[in-house]
């Protein structure tokens, strides 16, 4: 992204990059999914964090009012619970269907989490490759849909193809969540066209999922006009996860007050930001 | 005696066990759990009332940290 403008800096006629109407006024600009209303822009994943300590500490300087959680196997040697995190620190419970390769596992995932965790909250992931864990297009679209249809809220993490990121729109999600990158990867937006016309085009909220590696990743895709940010890695693995947590808040702040204030068009020459009337003439 | 696979281990029940004596044996707390018995969810109201029969494939899960 070093070179060129970014597809939010791109200059038309229509000074586009701007947002329609007044800038930001109190009380007007919450996040709704579901008909839920959030403050924070950040969701956070709980994956990845050496202790529950750690990630309790970095959720409550992340500001995030909700935070994913996966459904595996009960550990009867396990210590403390990740829903008590949750629970202290009121954060909204987000199950996934992490590690589902159909429609129907990650349908019965869904299914499950409902039952245990009382909510009909799902982030939908249905993979299509283990080394890359890009979803499968097909089985994705199938499962949001049956889902939907049986009374789900459902945020589904999909590719960066606004085709299907509109298709997922049309069956009902409740939040279309494109990839920036790889799950885990670090590499930031490889795709900020896609993203910006995914923003574009879809009704429901678009949620940046995926490949945030450093907080100018978080603050470029709420740029880009994405509606929130997911990310887990880049602050459950960061050297200090608290202090990255913190700079991934301010930095979904800051991206989200740039695109709501309208950035200036990118230009190829300078354009003088001091008038050069009045200037003194010497001989 | 009871045979039957829980969360992919062979395990061997006293008969007319149910499946929330087998979630308590499991530490499974008042929330946060879900079972499903070949591959059929089981809510937790039914728990007690669902007698695991030989060769039932039980799957018990709680809530870890992911995504």
């Amino acid at each position: 992204m070093s070179n060129g403008p970014t597809p939010g800096a791109v200059a038309t006629d229509d000074g586009a990059g701007t947002v329609d109407g007044p800038g930001p006024r109190p009380g007007d600009d919450r996040l709704v999914i579901g008909g839920v209303g959030f403050d924070s822009r950040l969701i956070l994943g709980t994956g990845g964090a050496a202790s529950l300590e750690v990630l309790e500490a970095a959720l409550v300087v992340s500001g995030a009012e909700m935070a994913t959680v996966a459904l595996r196997r009960i550990d009867p040697a396990a210590q403390g619970s990740i829903l008590d995190v949750l629970a202290r620190c009121g954060v909204r419970l987000l199950p996934n269907t992490a590690g589902c390769f159909t429609a129907r596992d990650a349908v019965r995932t869904a299914q499950l989490a409902r039952e245990a965790f009382e909510t009909d909250w799902v982030k939908l992931e249905v993979i299509g490759d283990d080394r890359t864990l890009l979803p499968d297009a097909v089985e994705l679209l199938d499962a949001a849909e049956e889902l939907v249809d049986d009374g789900f809220v459902v945020l589904a993490y999909t590719n960066d193809d606004p085709v299907l990121a509109r298709r997922l729109d049309d069956v009902g999600c409740a939040a279309v969540m494109p990839l920036g990158s790889p799950i885990g990867s670090g590499a930031g937006i490889n795709n900020p066209y896609n993203v910006t016309m995914i923003a574009e085009q879809v009704s429901a909220p678009v949620v940046l999922d995926a490949g945030v590696g450093t907080a100018s990743d978080a603050a470029l895709a709420m740029e880009l006009g994405c509606d929130a940010v997911l990310l887990a890695t880049a602050v459950t693995r960061a050297r200090e996860p608290v202090r990255m947590a913190e700079a991934m808040r301010r930095a979904v702040e800051a991206g989200h007050l740039a695109r709501r204030a309208g950035r200036i068009p990118v230009r190829r020459y300078a354009q003088a930001s001091t008038p050069s009337q009045g200037m003194a003439e010497w001989d | 005696m009871v045979h039957v696979v829980v969360n992919g281990e062979e395990r061997t029940l006293a008969g007319g066990c149910c499946v929330a004596e087998l979630a308590a044996e499991l530490g499974a707390g008042p929330r946060g759990v879900a079972v499903a018995v070949n591959g059929e969810l089981v809510g937790r109201s039914a728990w007690a009332g669902h007698l695991l029969q030989e060769g039932d494939q039980v799957e018990v899960l709680e809530a870890m940290q992911g995504g």
